[in-house]
């Protein structure tokens, strides 16, 4: 019985974590575009700096009406939302927050988490097809293609960190990376490893379909993508499961070439507690960057997506991964 | 191969040049200003609501010609010889009552022609631009001082007061006996 207990406490820290994440990282969204524009954004909400305005905008998509389109596919288009988030929840789970808390410490936890996210296609392909909506459907093309062909770059970084550190644990990655900044993956096998970090990088924006790669979503052509339809909770949900996307990946960013739960000063406030605060600070950190690179680039254009991905960096992550693995066999 | 890598350094690079501008764009001041608490100052000869002198107001009517959207409706009544309607403070007298100036401020088009011939300077644009009803009928502004029943009234003590003095041209003329002694006679 307290095993039971004990997992649902588990499972329910990171849901807890998404939700509060959710809340700052919409008023931090906001806060940034309207910042790079020379604007102010909310002012209003909550008295400072409308520090209230995303709980005001929760509550609104709550007491939203639910909208199903006559013509839909009413089973799938129910259960899109649910699968799109609950699939990027699921990945959490293999998340190390610190050295005390892992939800599941897995043997195979990168690869559980590549494995899982993957769900997300389907989850998004649904919700596309199922609104029975031309932009819908359009969006979510836009975005499997999208996905799965930037699937084979990101997994070929990550495949060339396991090569480096030799484990696929998440936990374990964490724990060679200990001894501060100096001996972070980034920093090793140079100038491979950086070269990797970049690759992932932006294969990861386009995985969580963010600008400069937000084709699937974007506005200014299909409305709003794959979600054109949905309306009230459901609707939020997709909002809800892109921003945990955004700190999953940028979470492994952080976990796989800076450390994760690590300090950068070695010993020196590298408790469990401040091991949370170093994750989350560096994970924020690369969540911060997306957004800045959101209000940064323009949108790339289908064939320029497609070549980035199968020209560039495809044969770019191939040739790193068998530098790395040369070097290490070597070494 | 050459320009393989140099478009991608190219890219990485520019990412890099862009990321720097609008990092540096978010510490720079806001453009925008929060409207509802702070406003801008207006330009000295801006032109907004206009606004009426009723006191000043002569009804020359010169407004109402001017306007190109027949936005202004003016009625006046011609002062009684014994009323005495003051002066301007430009220092013209009123002959008139002015009964009825009716702005239309939904159909004004702020340009400011009235302002000019108006002999008082008493119609003139004000800097208030915040006025937005609800009803339709609440922008029609009322600056006439009468009431339409007082205006109805002042009307019809004009009219018979005109009346009257017909009467006094005709009597003389026609040369009818006032006192007729008979017929006060016959009634008692």
């Amino acid at each position: 019985m307290p095993e039971i207990f004990n997992m649902l406490i588990a499972s329910f820290i990171p849901l807890l974590f998404i939700l509060i994440y959710a809340v700052v990282i919409l008023w931090v969204e906001i806060k940034v575009a309207s910042h790079v524009q020379d604007r102010l954004g909310y002012m209003y909400t909550g008295g400072f700096h409308g520090i209230a305005q995303p709980i005001a905008d929760l509550l609104k998509l709550l007491t939203k009406e639910h909208i199903t389109p006559a013509n839909s596919d009413k089973i799938f288009f129910t259960l899109a939302p649910v699968l799109v988030f609950a699939s990027s929840y699921a990945a959490y789970a293999a998340l190390p927050f610190t050295s005390t808390f892992i939800a599941a410490n897995l043997n195979v936890g990168i690869f559980y988490i590549i494995a899982i996210t993957s769900f997300v296609v389907i989850g998004i392909l649904m919700a596309g097809w199922s609104s029975n909506n031309k932009y819908s459907l359009l969006g979510a093309m836009r975005s499997v293609a999208q996905i799965v062909s930037y699937e084979i770059p990101t997994v070929l970084s990550i495949l060339t960190v396991v090569v480096a550190v030799g484990t696929l644990n998440l936990q374990e990655i964490c724990e060679i990376q200990k001894g501060g900044i100096s001996s972070w993956n980034i920093f090793k096998y140079p100038p491979f490893m950086l070269i990797t970090f970049l690759i992932y990088f932006t294969a990861s924006l386009a995985e969580v379909n963010r600008t400069p790669f937000d084709i699937p979503e974007a506005e200014s052509e299909l409305v709003a993508g794959y979600h054109t339809e949905y309306t009230g909770m459901k609707f939020a949900m997709f909002y809800l499961a892109e921003y945990a996307n955004m700190f999953l990946v940028s979470g492994i960013a952080a976990i796989l070439f800076f450390g994760g739960w690590s300090s950068p000063f070695g010993k020196f406030l590298s408790s469990p507690g401040w091991g949370v605060f170093w994750f989350v600070s560096k994970g924020l950190f690369f969540v911060f960057l997306q957004i800045m690179l959101r209000w940064t680039l323009p949108r790339l254009r289908v064939d320029q997506l497609m070549y980035v991905s199968w020209k560039v960096l495809t044969p770019i992550s191939f040739v790193n991964l068998m530098m790395v693995g040369l070097w290490a066999i070597l070494k | 191969m050459r320009q393989y890598f140099k478009n991608i350094f190219i890219a990485i690079w520019t990412i890099l040049v862009g990321l720097k501008l609008t990092f540096k764009h978010l510490f720079v001041r806001a453009v925008t200003i929060q409207y509802p608490d702070v406003k801008l100052k207006l330009p000295e000869r801006a032109r907004n609501r206009l606004y009426v002198n009723i006191d000043d107001c002569i009804g020359c009517r010169q407004c109402e010609m001017a306007c190109p959207v027949d936005c202004i409706t003016i009625e006046t009544v011609k002062a009684l010889p014994n009323e005495d309607l003051g002066v301007t403070s430009t220092g013209n007298k009123k002959r008139l009552w002015v009964t009825k100036f009716d702005i239309d401020i939904s159909k004004c088009c702020y340009c400011g022609l009235c302002v000019y011939p108006c002999p008082t300077e008493c119609i003139y644009m004000t800097d208030v631009y915040e006025f937005s009803e609800y009803k339709r009928h609440n922008l029609i502004y009322h600056f006439s001082n009468f009431t339409p029943e007082e205006a109805e009234m002042k009307k019809r003590q004009v009219e018979q007061f005109e009346l009257e003095q017909k009467m006094k041209k005709a009597k003389p003329a026609e040369q009818v006996p006032v006192n007729n002694p008979e017929s006060g006679e016959k009634k008692s």
